[in-house]
């Protein structure tokens, strides 16, 4: 016995270092390892321009918030990156092949799967076929092997039992053979995130998990996404809920009026003067001056007057 | 009255060529409708095409009878490309109006005058199948039992058209308690799920215009054969409108749906013409409206107290689908 075998690390995943040491928290920043990579992405509605980015990086292997107020953006982004949307102009790669043009159906198949801000459980369906429907490359799915039972019955055994592990671990397993339309609004929340899980992706678009949904299971939605990320599964979400954000997102974007303005990490974004301008309007914290005062006090008055004459 | 009559012919009508007829266009209907969602109001179309394709390939081509069902069921499968392709990447709508649409426009050009040659214009296509009557192995002579005794040629049709009809029950029933029939089933809930699960969406909604089209196809290759004439079927749009009535009553989504919703509708027609006739009720040549009429009255009482058909499941129907 001469060689010395050498140590593994106990938990090698804990042991790794911040994967965002040496990261400059300004927007369009560039990640030592990103998963997604675009590039001047334009959206254009008519006269509005909805989405404007001009780089954007999402690292591997962290959780990362897509931020910003109302009409900002975000899920447009959501859409054009996951193909449900066409962009007017832009580049953008998934694993370093490019994905821009792709049909949806490809763009998930190549690892990137989302969920829906309107959650999108087949109601018709029962629990386990919904999830059964994710599953990738079934021979089942084809026509003609369709038609012959033998051809795909041990991979359907395969799909189901890894479905049924899935319903387990997100606690649906007693709601298994009942119709998803009669899921609760959390609970299909659930049962969408983890259908999505049954397609293998690497990367998880979740598009407000935390909507309507109540505290107690929005922390369950929370563990779930910290435990998909320790399993080395790469997150992206938006998010209203800046409580959801600070516990658990590694990474932050903030969007405002189609482009993103700031990136970081959340205590340095909730200090930054322009998303708190964004969240809350420029003139938020200046207070009026004296002679602006009254002059709108002067301005109101004289409206009140007018109306009196008008009904004298 | 005389109710004996009136019950002879109501059977007699539940299992008639019409009920084979309207049976398996409305399986087709039922993956158009039932499992995938399409909203197809141009079924009869595919029926023209498959019995125009058959009848007019035999007649210039000297195909044998075979050989125009083959060609047939090719003219649904490519009439369904040509519907499918430009509209089913757009709302469901478009299908809708386009099958409508281009049902009218086969009608009126197979029935032009102007064509006669090809089709047979207003009179149709006659005699291209005598082979078919050949094929019956039943000897001469009188066949069943009760009020159902056919001659052997009529009860050869009818045995062969159920077992057609059970055939196509059967592909139907393979193929939606499948993975395929899964992602089907998915598309008439929500497309953008399906898609975003990595399944192309477009492609399977083709599949299943086309499967839905072939089997509607079938069926009225199947009888215009037995006919041995295309044409008398007008292929009017109130033909595909009686197929969803079946499909309605029936119970959409359901593989028996369409078989037991043609055998009601059909015996319900002879009953309804029965009574009217020999109770002296309305003016014989008033019957057919009539009749229109109280099916009409029967189908809006089925959508208001059982909109799930017979084998429906009103759970179901009941849950709201976005």
């Amino acid at each position: 016995m001469t060689a010395v075998e050498p140590v593994e690390p106990v938990e090698p995943v804990q042991a790794q270092a911040d994967p965002f040491a040496g990261v400059p928290e300004d927007a369009g920043s560039a990640k030592p390892d990103p998963l997604i990579v675009a590039d001047v992405v334009t959206r254009r509605f008519g006269g509005l321009t909805a989405v404007s980015v001009d780089h954007l990086e999402v690292q591997r292997g962290v959780i990362t918030a897509l931020i910003g107020p109302n009409g900002a953006g975000k899920t447009t982004l959501f859409n054009i990156l996951t193909g449900f949307d066409k962009a007017n102009a832009g580049t953008w790669s998934f694993d370093g092949q490019p994905i821009g043009g792709l049909p949806s159906y490809r763009i998930a198949r190549r690892g990137m799967v989302r969920t829906f801000q309107l959650t999108k459980s087949l109601a018709r369906m029962r629990v386990i076929d919904n999830m059964k429907l994710g599953a990738p490359t079934q021979l089942g799915e084809r026509f003609l092997p369709a038609l012959v039972r033998p051809l795909w019955r041990s991979q359907e055994a395969v799909v189901e039992a890894k479905a049924d592990e899935l319903l387990g671990r997100f606690n649906l397993t007693h709601m298994r053979d009942e119709f998803a339309g009669e899921l609760s609004g959390g609970q299909r929340k659930l049962l969408e995130m983890a259908r999505a899980l049954m397609v293998e992706p690497r990367l998880l678009l979740l598009d407000e998990p935390m909507a309507g949904v109540n505290p107690a299971l929005a922390e369950t939605i929370t563990h779930h996404v910290r435990q998909l990320r320790d399993e080395g599964l790469t997150v992206l979400f938006v998010e209203h809920d800046m409580d959801v954000v600070r516990t658990i997102s590694d990474w932050v974007v903030v969007m405002s009026e189609g482009s993103i303005i700031a990136e970081g990490r959340h205590s340095s974004i909730v200090a930054n003067p322009d998303v708190i301008d964004a969240y809350l309007g420029a003139h938020h914290a200046t207070p009026l001056d004296r002679a602006e005062q009254d002059r709108h006090l002067a301005e109101a008055e004289a409206v009140i007057e007018a109306e009196e004459h008008a009904l004298e | 009255m005389d109710w004996g009559v009136i019950f002879d012919d109501t059977l007699r009508g539940a299992v008639g060529m019409s009920a084979i007829l309207y049976a398996i266009g409305a399986i087709g209907l039922n993956v158009h409708f039932g499992y995938t969602g399409l909203i197809n109001f141009g079924q009869v179309a595919f029926m023209a095409a498959g019995s125009y394709g058959m009848a007019i390939s035999i007649n210039q081509w000297d195909l044998p009878l075979w050989g125009g069902w083959l060609f047939g069921i090719g003219s649904a499968v490519v009439l369904a490309l040509l519907l499918g392709i430009p509209t089913l990447r757009l709302r469901a709508d478009y299908l809708a109006i386009v099958t409508i649409a281009v049902g009218e426009i086969i009608r009126n050009v197979v029935r032009a005058d102007r064509y006669r040659e090809v089709t047979g214009g207003p009179r149709g296509i006659f005699s291209f199948a005598d082979g078919f009557r050949d094929l019956n192995p039943l000897p001469d002579g009188q066949y069943g039992f009760g009020p159902l005794r056919y001659g052997s040629d009529q009860m050869f049709f009818r045995l062969t058209g159920w077992g057609l009809a059970l055939l196509m029950v059967l592909v139907v029933w393979l193929l939606m308690r499948s993975p395929w029939g899964r992602v089907i089933k998915s598309i008439r809930d929500d497309e953008d799920a399906v898609r975003s699960l990595g399944k192309n969406a477009y492609g399977y909604k083709l599949q299943a215009l086309i499967v839905g089209g072939v089997i509607a196809a079938i069926g009225s290759m199947f009888v215009d054969s037995a006919d041995n004439e295309v044409g008398q079927l007008s292929f009017r749009p109130t033909t595909t409108f009686y197929l969803y009535v079946v499909l309605i009553l029936g119970g959409a989504g359901r593989v028996w749906g369409p078989v037991i919703g043609s055998m009601i509708f059909w015996g319900m027609s002879q009953f309804i013409d029965g009574v009217l006739t020999q109770g002296d009720i309305v003016e014989t040549q008033d019957v057919g409206d009539v009749r229109t009429m109280l099916i009409g009255a029967a189908l809006v009482s089925l959508v208001i107290w059982r909109p799930q058909g017979i084998f429906g499941d009103k759970r179901e129907i009941a849950l709201e689908v976005r």
